[in-house]
């Protein structure tokens, strides 16, 4: 009914262009670097370069391709997603199945669940947790990015949560036909909780992706650098060894720059879509309970 | 008596616990939570040991057992340095706009979004703002050094529009300020309306209904229905950031901040990091670390005992 009246419609459009605005306004700075990496040296330094790339060319991907060091660096980013993630959702999943057990059949279950939670409002801090990785001779080891933030409680709890909300008869059913917890876990858990599942698997690769400061801090030597340290080194100390030198005296930095930036973010702008109808899911799921 | 009941007990659980286990012992459920409680204590437990260097004069040749004890005096120099004020200052000043903001924001674009009735629209605009979330610091600072540098965008933009001389947006210490804080914001808001939307999806459809039958304009439903709908999510979202009052963000500021601007954007959490790994204060970094951890520790505790009382939330 509302919505036939005349200052609700004036609204709605209004809201309609508003709503345009801001979202274009969440993707037009990094549209703009993608418009910059493809133009013309002279014209991206000259600041001539707003929403269509000035004199076309490829030639800042090229030169970033070129460089050693990039794409060792982008395999080490690789690896460490893929490992990364994989063992994440493995040790998170099985603890958050077990942890969502009620006490009286898993006794000791809160025990462990506030073991867990103690590390989430505490923390040793920065230093302490360097001199650990310094005392288990894992710097320069790819380990050392992956282990430290392996089991992330915040997850486990939103597993948890969702593993909670699974119909009790899926499981005694499971039970009934003789199966036992691991083979409930794996047959049943998982299956039904993909968005859950989906959702975590997103956040632990884009954190694995995003992380510098690890590799900044734990990993000595240009060839284990994973990407994201590689690329602070980059723009935000304005590192360029392993470029050559003549070239990057005639190249804009400007346009080797956006081309990084924007190479370094395309994983993410390739999952994501695909991912998004599950984040929602899983995160109301898990977050908002009944 | 007692034994009476405790057999009483035995003959209730046995059949049960029988039943559901069977000769599947929930050893089997130790087993699960153990590589996670392995990793948690090697790597969260583990340097919890080594805090204890704030109250020394660490050294690495003499390890944690042969460095002196010095007691409190890092924290009495932590007190007595007006850095540390100042930096404390810029944290909580950071950390609270942002809070606020990422309040404000999200919830307002939540309910104009909930006006869409055109769901291609509504979730072309979600995939839009919620992109940035998943980009990295590095990546946007990049793009913002790009976009507010001396040539970039945004200043070509303010000159051909008001005519001004181009802003130090990085290099000035109140535009810095500005800066972090909107980026923050430009970054999270779109994130932060999910929590929002799920519960306005979950407002039951009979209010609205009957608050058209007594000819509410949509602007009363807004009012009365849907506002007081999302409130105790509010507060739960509100109280649980209080836990973050000292936490303005060390990736952002670290890839964005220059020494020409520390006095108004340096954070307590960059300071840890330059006095501890580049300087080599191991000492005088835990503590300072330390006394962030225990403030933060009891705004946590606090929050979350406020948001039980206050809207029955409870995080397992």
């Amino acid at each position: 009914m509302y919505h036939k009246t005349l200052s609700y419609r004036v609204f709605n459009l209004f809201n309609y262009i508003v709503l345009a605005v801001i979202s274009i306004a969440c993707l037009l700075p990094l549209y703009h670097l993608l418009m910059v990496s493809f133009s013309d040296t002279s014209a991206a330094n000259a600041g001539r370069v707003t929403l269509w790339p000035i004199g076309f060319n490829w030639d800042a991907y090229a030169q970033t391709f070129g460089n050693d060091n990039f794409v060792t660096s982008l395999w080490v980013s690789v690896k460490r997603t893929v490992i990364g993630t994989a063992l994440a959702l493995f040790v998170n999943s099985i603890a958050a199945y077990a942890l969502s057990k009620d006490n009286h059949v898993f006794r000791g279950r809160n025990i462990y669940l506030w073991y867990f939670v103690i590390t989430m409002l505490f923390s040793a801090g920065l230093v302490p947790g360097y001199i650990l990785i310094l005392k288990l001779g894992l710097l320069n080891n790819l380990f050392a990015l992956i282990l430290p933030g392996l089991v992330a409680v915040y997850n486990i709890i939103l597993l948890l949560n969702f593993f909670r909300s699974v119909p009790k008869e899926l499981e005694e059913a499971a039970f009934i036909d003789g199966a036992g917890y691991f083979r409930t876990f794996i047959s049943i858990f998982l299956p039904v909780s993909m968005p859950a599942i989906a959702t975590i698997a997103l956040f632990t690769m884009v954190g694995h992706w995003n992380s510098y400061f690890d590799g900044l801090i734990y990993m000595k030597g240009a060839q284990n650098l994973p990407l994201a340290s590689f690329m602070q080194t980059l723009i935000v100390q304005g590192n360029t060894t392993g470029f050559d030198p003549a070239v990057i005296a005639n190249m804009s930095q400007r346009t080797l720059r956006a081309s990084q930036i924007f190479i370094s973010a395309l994983p993410i702008l390739l999952v994501y879509p695909f991912l998004q109808r599950f984040f929602v899911k899983g995160i109301v799921i898990g977050a908002v309970k009944e | 008596m007692d034994a009476m009941t405790s057999t009483d007990h035995n003959l209730k659980t046995t059949p049960k616990a029988s039943k559901r286990s069977g000769y599947r012992v929930p050893v089997v459920l130790h087993l699960m939570v153990l590589p996670a409680v392995l990793l948690v204590f090697v790597f969260s437990y583990l340097p919890m040991g080594g805090i204890v260097m704030a109250f020394q004069d660490y050294k690495a040749s003499l390890g944690f057992t042969g460095s002196p004890f010095v007691g409190l005096k890092h924290f009495r120099y932590m007190f007595e340095n007006d850095y540390f004020m100042k930096i404390t200052m810029n944290t909580l000043i950071f950390a609270c706009s942002k809070i606020i903001l990422n309040l404000i924001v999200p919830f307002s674009f939540a309910l104009l979004l909930n006006e869409v009735r055109h769901m291609g629209f509504k979730r072309s605009i979600q995939t839009m703002v919620y992109l940035p979330h998943f980009l990295s610091w590095v990546t946007l600072s990049g793009i913002l050094i790009d976009l507010l540098g001396q040539t970039g965008v945004a200043n070509q933009l303010l000159t051909f529009l008001f005519g001004i001389k181009p802003i130090f947006f990085l290099g000035d210490g109140t535009w810095f300020r500005l800066t972090i804080i909107f980026s923050d914001v430009w970054k999270e808001f779109g994130f932060n309306t999910i929590i929002f939307l799920a519960a306005l999806s979950g407002i039951n459809p009979a209010l609205y209904e009957a608050a058209e039958v007594d000819g509410a304009s949509r602007m009363k439903q807004t009012l009365h229905i849907t506002i007081p709908s999302l409130t105790p999510i509010l507060i739960v979202v509100a109280t649980l950031a209080l836990g973050s009052v000292l936490n303005a963000n060390f990736d952002q500021v670290f890839n964005l901040y220059s020494p020409m601007i520390y006095q108004q954007g340096d954070i307590i959490d960059t300071f840890v990091y330059r006095e501890g790994l580049l300087s080599g204060q191991f000492s005088f970094a835990t503590a300072v670390s330390l006394f962030k951890s225990m403030i933060g520790l009891v705004l946590i505790i606090i929050s979350y005992r406020l948001a039980y009382r206050f809207a029955g939330y409870r995080i397992f």
